[in-house]
C-alpha cells in the first residue's frame, strides 16, 4: 500500500517483484490518447523510457501487482479496482497486491476521487486490462502445450489444459506471454460466471490500518523536513493590518515565521514547538469585506427568498395558472446550517521546492488540480512537479480543495526547505470551506382530486451556486413546475460536501412531498409512484433520471421495511437520485422523554453492478450514520465572520450509542456500476424527518433537528401515529394479493 | 527542554522536549510512532488513544512530564504480530474505511477487554462512544470488538 516515488524505479521493480523478469502490461487503455495496451519490459521502465505507474504486472513468482490511481479516501477503492481487474484475469486473489500511483496524467485520466465516479468511469478499462493479460497467457500456454487456445482454460491463477491435464502457474508464463503480440478485443467474463465481482472482499489495507503503519499524509516523515502552522485569518472579511512575531521567533524549537498573504506561517523542528510558538505571534486584523453572522443570514434568507434576484432554472407549464385554480395549496419553508467537513485527519501537504523541481506529497482528492495551483502559483512547468498520494483520513469533499497543498509549496519556496504544513482541528473548522447554508420555499398545487399540478421551489443560499437540482425528480412528472434560486455573495468560503447540494436538498424536498401527500391524502408512497408513473407515461419535458430504477429501490425498501403494514413503528419514507444511483429509505423512530429516537434504517440501492459487497455495504451504512449524524446533530455558526464551533467539544458529531439499526438491501439488475461513494447519504435525513413525523404529528423542518426547540424543551406527550391511517398504497395491494 | 526516559512498547526510549510536550507528539514526532493519530487535541475523538499503565488514554491532553515510569502501549506495540484478537476481528468484519482513528478504536476496545473480557453490548457503547469515527463504521466497530470478545 506504499506510494512510490516516480523516480525510484528500481524500488518498483522490487516492489512488483519485477527484477527476475514478468508480464508488465501497460494499463494505457486509462489514457484518452493510447488506447492500444502495450508490453513494457524492465530495460525500459529501468532506463526511464516509460513511466511505470500504470501497469498490471505478473512476477515470475505469481505475484500480480495492479496500480491503484484513484486517491483512497474510505471509499475503498484500492480495493474494488484491482477486483475487477483479477476477476476478468483469473487471478488468485491472495497473490494480488496493490500500490497507490502517484499523480502521472500521461497514464491515467481522471486521477480524482469525487462525484462517485470511479467505478463508473474505470469499470470496462479495467476488465479489459485484466482480459488482456489472462488471453496473452492463456495463448503463452497453448504455445508451450502445442494446443489450441479454445481448449485452455484460465483459473485462479492458472492455464489448464484439461484434456491432457497440463496446468502452468500465471508467474511461469508471464515472461513467454510479455513476448506476444497483445490482442486489441478481448471478450469480457458474462457476469453469471463472476466469482469475486459482488462477493464481500476484505478491504486490502485492513492489515496496515490495525496495526498503525504510516500510511496518511500526516504520517509522511522526510529527514530534515520542517513542520509549519499557519495562522490564518480568524474572521471571514478580514485582513491582516500587523504582525508582531518577535516572541514566536524566540521560542525554542522555531526556525523562522514568515508572513505571506493573510498567513503568519511559523516554522519549526517540531509539531509542539510550532503550536506553542504560533499563540504568541500576535496579530492584528482590520476588515476587509463583509463580517457576516448566523443571525444575519437567518434574516437575510427570509428577505431574499421574497425579493432576491432570482435564476430560473427550470419551467414548465404555466404554474401562475395552476396556483390560482388550485384547490388546496401547501408552503413550506426549510433550511439547513453550515457544515464543517471535519475529516479525522485535518488537513496537511508536505512541499519540497527546489531549484531542479518541486516534491508534493500529501492527502488530496484531486491531486491533478494541486499540482495545476502549485505550478501556476509558482511559475514552475508542471512536468517539474511530482505529487504522490498518501492515504486520506477521509474526504468528504474538503480535500477537493487545493489552497492547503499550494500554501505548502509557497510556503516551502519562500524559507527555501522541505516543509509540512499542518493544520489543527482548530485551523480546519475555523478556516473555512463550509457546505453551504440553505434555506428553501417549496410550494405545491392540488387539484380537488389530490393530484400534484404545479410545483413550485425556490433555493437561497450563502455562497452554494446553484442549491437545486432542477431536472431531479418531481420534473417531468408535474405539468407546472418553476425552479429558479438566488445567492448570496459571502466572504464565508464553502466547498463541496460530500453529495454536494443533494446533502440537504433531499431532506426538505422529502420531507415536503411527505406534507404534501398528506395534505393530498394519499400514501407517501403511492404519492410518489403515482408521479413516477405520470413520468412515465406523459412525460413533462426532459427527464433526466431513470423511473424504473427509482421506482424499483422505493417498491424494494417498502416490502423489505413492511411500509404501512407493520404495526406500532412510526417510519417515513424518502428516495433520491444522486450522481448516477438511485436510495430509498425507511426510518423508524420512536420517542423516549419528547426526544425522537432512530431505532432502524431500511436501505435500498441500486448502484447497478455491486463491485465489493462488503464495501458497498459500508458505503451505504456509513452514509446512512453520516446522513443522520449531520441532519440530527451537527451546525457551525457564525459570529462576527468567525466560526463559533471550534473543535469536537462544540461541533456536534454521531457518536456510537446514537446509530440505529441499519439493514441494507441493493437491486441487483445486471447494469454497469454507477457509483455509491455519495448517493446513500441523501435520503437519509428526510426518513428520518418523516419518521419523527410519524411518531409525533411534528414537522422538524430545520436541520440539526435536535436544536428544534420542540425537541430542546421538550414538553409535548408524543402522539404516536402511524402510516396505516392513511389509504393503502396500490404497491401493497399488488403485494398482498 | 528536559531529557526523558520513557517505557515505550517495553523499549525504553529517551528524548529531550519540552516538559508540556503531549505524549503524541513525541510518539509521532521524535519516535516515528505514527500509529497514533491526532484529531482534535482536546480529547474529544479519540483518535491519539494509547494505553498508560494498561488504561485507555488520550495522548494529545498528557504531558510527557507526568509519564514517569509509567508503562505506555501504542498501537505498534499491542501485538507483536499485528494479531490481537482486536486486529484480526477488525479485519474479519472488515471495519476500515478510511482508518484514520481506527488505532484509536482499538486500543480503546483493547482496554475495555483487558478490564472486562466479555462486555455486554451496552459497555461496549459506552465505553466506544467517546472515540468518533466520521466514516461512520460503528456497526462494525462494534461487531468487531464483539467478535473479538468471543476469542479471548
Amino acid at each position: 500500500m506504499s506510494t512510490i516515488n516516480k523516480n525510484s524505479r528500481r524500488e518498483f521493480l522490487k516492489l512488483t517483484g519485477l527484477t527476475g523478469g514478468g508480464l508488465m502490461l501497460g494499463f494505457s487503455w486509462f489514457s484518452a490518447q493510447a488506447e492500444t495496451p502495450v508490453v513494457v519490459n524492465e530495460a525500459g521502465i529501468a532506463a526511464g523510457n516509460v513511466g511505470f505507474n500504470s501497469y498490471l504486472s505478473i512476477a515470475t513468482d505469481g505475484t500480480i501487482t495492479i496500480f491503484s490511481p484513484n486517491p483512497e479516501l474510505g471509499q475503498n477503492i484500492m480495493t474494488s479496482f484491482p477486483m475487477i481487474v483479477a476477476e476478468e484475469l483469473e487471478a488468485d486473489w491472495t497473490k494480488v497486491k496493490v500500490l497507490q500511483a502517484p499523480l502521472d496524467t500521461k497514464s491515467f485520466d481522471r486521477q480524482v476521487t469525487g462525484g462517485s465516479g470511479a467505478v463508473p468511469h474505470s469499470w470496462k478499462l479495467l476488465r479489459n486490462a485484466g482480459a488482456t493479460a489472462k488471453n496473452m497467457l492463456m495463448h503463452a500456454a497453448a504455445a508451450r502445450w502445442s494446443v489450441p487456445v479454445e481448449e485452455c482454460t484460465a483459473l485462479n491463477g492458472f492455464v489448464v489444459h484439461s484434456k491432457t491435464g497440463n496446468k502452468l502457474g500465471y508467474g511461469e508464463l508471464a515472461e513467454d506471454a510479455s513476448k506476444l503480440p497483445v490482442p486489441k478485443d478481448v471478450k469480457l467474463k458474462d457476469r453469471k460466471d463472476f466469482k469475486l465481482i459482488g462477493k464481500e472482499v476484505k478491504n486490502v489495507a485492513n492489515k496496515d490500518i490495525v496495526t498503525g503503519k504510516g500510511l496518511f499524509g500526516l504520517d509522511f516523515h522526510r529527514e530534515g523536513m520542517l513542520y509549519a502552522m499557519l495562522q490564518r485569518p480568524p474572521a471571514f472579511g478580514t485582513k491582516i493590518k500587523s504582525v508582531d512575531d518577535a516572541v514566536a521567533k524566540a521560542m525554542p524549537g522555531i526556525v523562522n515565521v514568515v508572513t505571506f498573504k493573510n498567513n503568519v506561517a511559523v516554522v519549526g523542528k517540531s509539531t509542539w514547538e510550532v503550536m506553542k510558538a504560533r499563540k504568541l505571534v500576535k496579530i492584528e486584523y482590520e476588515k476587509d469585506g463583509n463580517i457576516e453572522s448566523t443571525a444575519d443570514h437567518d434574516k437575510l434568507f427570509k428577505s431574499l427568498l421574497d425579493t432576491g434576484t432570482v435564476t430560473v432554472r427550470r419551467k414548465d407549464g404555466d404554474v401562475d395558472a395552476a396556483f390560482k385554480n388550485a384547490a388546496k395549496i401547501i408552503k413550506s419553508e426549510y433550511q439547513c446550517p453550515f457544515l464543517s467537513h471535519s475529516p479525522m485527519e485535518p488537513m496537511n501537504f508536505f512541499a519540497d521546492v527546489r531549484a531542479d523541481g518541486v516534491e508534493l506529497v500529501g492527502p488530496t482528492q484531486t491531486p491533478g488540480a494541486a499540482r495545476q495551483a502549485t505550478s501556476k502559483l509558482l511559475g514552475i512547468p508542471e512536468d517539474k512537479i511530482t505529487l504522490n498520494i498518501t492515504r486520506l483520513g477521509g474526504g468528504f469533499g474538503r480535500r477537493l480543495k487545493t489552497d492547503y497543498a499550494t500554501e505548502a509549496a509557497e510556503l516551502s519556496s519562500l524559507i527555501k526547505a522541505p516543509v509540512k504544513v499542518i493544520w489543527t482541528r482548530e485551523d480546519d473548522m475555523t478556516g473555512g470551506s463550509y457546505r453551504p447554508a440553505v434555506r428553501y420555499r417549496f410550494e405545491a398545487a392540488l387539484d380537488a382530486s389530490g393530484n400534484l399540478v404545479g410545483y413550485k421551489l425556490r433555493g437561497v443560499g450563502i455562497n452554494s451556486g446553484n442549491p437545486t437540482r432542477e431536472d431531479n425528480f418531481p420534473s417531468g412528472a408535474v405539468d407546472n413546475l418553476l425552479i429558479d434560486n438566488v445567492e448570496h455573495v459571502s466572504p464565508i468560503t464553502t466547498g463541496a460536501w460530500r453529495a454536494p447540494i443533494t446533502n440537504f436538498l433531499a431532506f426538505a424536498e422529502q420531507a415536503f412531498f411527505d406534507e404534501v401527500a398528506h395534505a393530498a391524502g394519499k400514501d407517501p408512497i403511492q404519492f410518489r409512484l403515482d408521479l413516477l408513473q405520470k413520468a412515465k407515461e406523459k412525460p413533462v419535458g426532459a427527464v433526466k433520471y431513470d423511473i424504473d430504477r427509482m421506482m424499483g429501490v422505493t417498491k424494494l425498501v417498502a416490502e423489505k421495511a413492511g411500509w404501512g403494514t407493520k404495526k406500532g413503528a412510526s417510519q417515513g419514507f424518502s428516495v433520491y437520485f444522486s450522481h448516477r444511483s438511485y436510495v430509498a429509505q425507511i426510518g423508524e423512530v420512536v420517542m423516549k422523554a419528547g426526544k425522537p429516537v432512530v431505532k432502524k434504517i431500511y436501505a435500498a440501492a441500486d448502484c447497478g453492478e455491486v463491485v465489493n459487497l462488503s464495501g458497498a455495504r459500508q458505503q451505504v451504512m456509513g452514509g446512512i450514520v453520516d446522513g443522520m449524524g449531520h441532519a440530527m446533530f451537527s451546525k457551525l455558526s457564525f459570529k462576527d465572520g468567525a466560526a463559533v464551533q471550534k473543535n469536537f467539544d462544540t461541533y456536534r458529531l454521531i457518536r456510537m450509542k446514537e446509530i440505529p439499526e441499519v439493514e441494507v438491501h441493493f437491486v441487483n439488475n445486471g447494469i454497469e456500476p454507477t457509483g455509491l461513494g455519495e448517493p446513500a447519504l441523501p435520503p437519509t435525513g428526510g426518513a428520518i424527518a418523516n419518521a419523527i413525523f410519524a411518531a409525533t404529528g411534528k414537522r422538524v423542518k430545520n436541520q440539526p433537528f435536535m436544536e428544534e426547540d420542540v425537541f430542546k424543551n421538550p414538553t409535548v406527550t408524543p402522539n404516536i401515529k402511524t402510516n396505516t391511517k392513511l389509504p393503502k398504497s396500490s404497491f401493497q395491494k399488488t403485494k398482498k394479493a | 527542554m528536559a531529557i526523558f526516559k520513557l517505557n515505550i512498547n517495553g523499549t525504553e526510549h529517551q528524548v529531550d522536549v519540552a516538559e508540556d510536550t503531549p505524549l503524541l507528539w513525541v510518539l509521532r514526532d521524535h519516535l516515528g510512532l505514527v500509529g497514533t493519530k491526532y484529531g482534535c487535541g482536546i480529547a474529544q475523538c479519540g483518535a491519539c488513544t494509547v494505553h498508560f499503565n494498561g488504561v485507555a488514554t488520550r495522548s494529545c491532553v498528557l504531558p510527557i512530564s507526568s509519564i514517569g515510569s509509567s508503562k505506555v502501549v501504542t498501537i505498534e506495540g499491542l501485538s507483536p504480530s499485528g494479531e490481537h484478537p482486536l486486529q484480526l476481528a477488525w479485519n474479519e468484519v472488515d471495519v476500515p474505511q478510511c482508518g484514520y482513528c481506527q488505532a484509536g478504536q482499538i486500543m480503546t476496545a483493547a482496554a475495555l477487554l483487558k478490564q472486562k473480557p466479555h462486555p455486554t453490548t451496552e459497555e461496549i457503547e459506552g465505553t466506544m462512544h467517546g472515540n468518533i469515527c466520521r466514516c461512520g463504521a460503528y456497526h462494525r466497530i462494534r461487531e468487531a470488538v464483539k467478535l473479538a470478545s468471543t476469542k479471548i
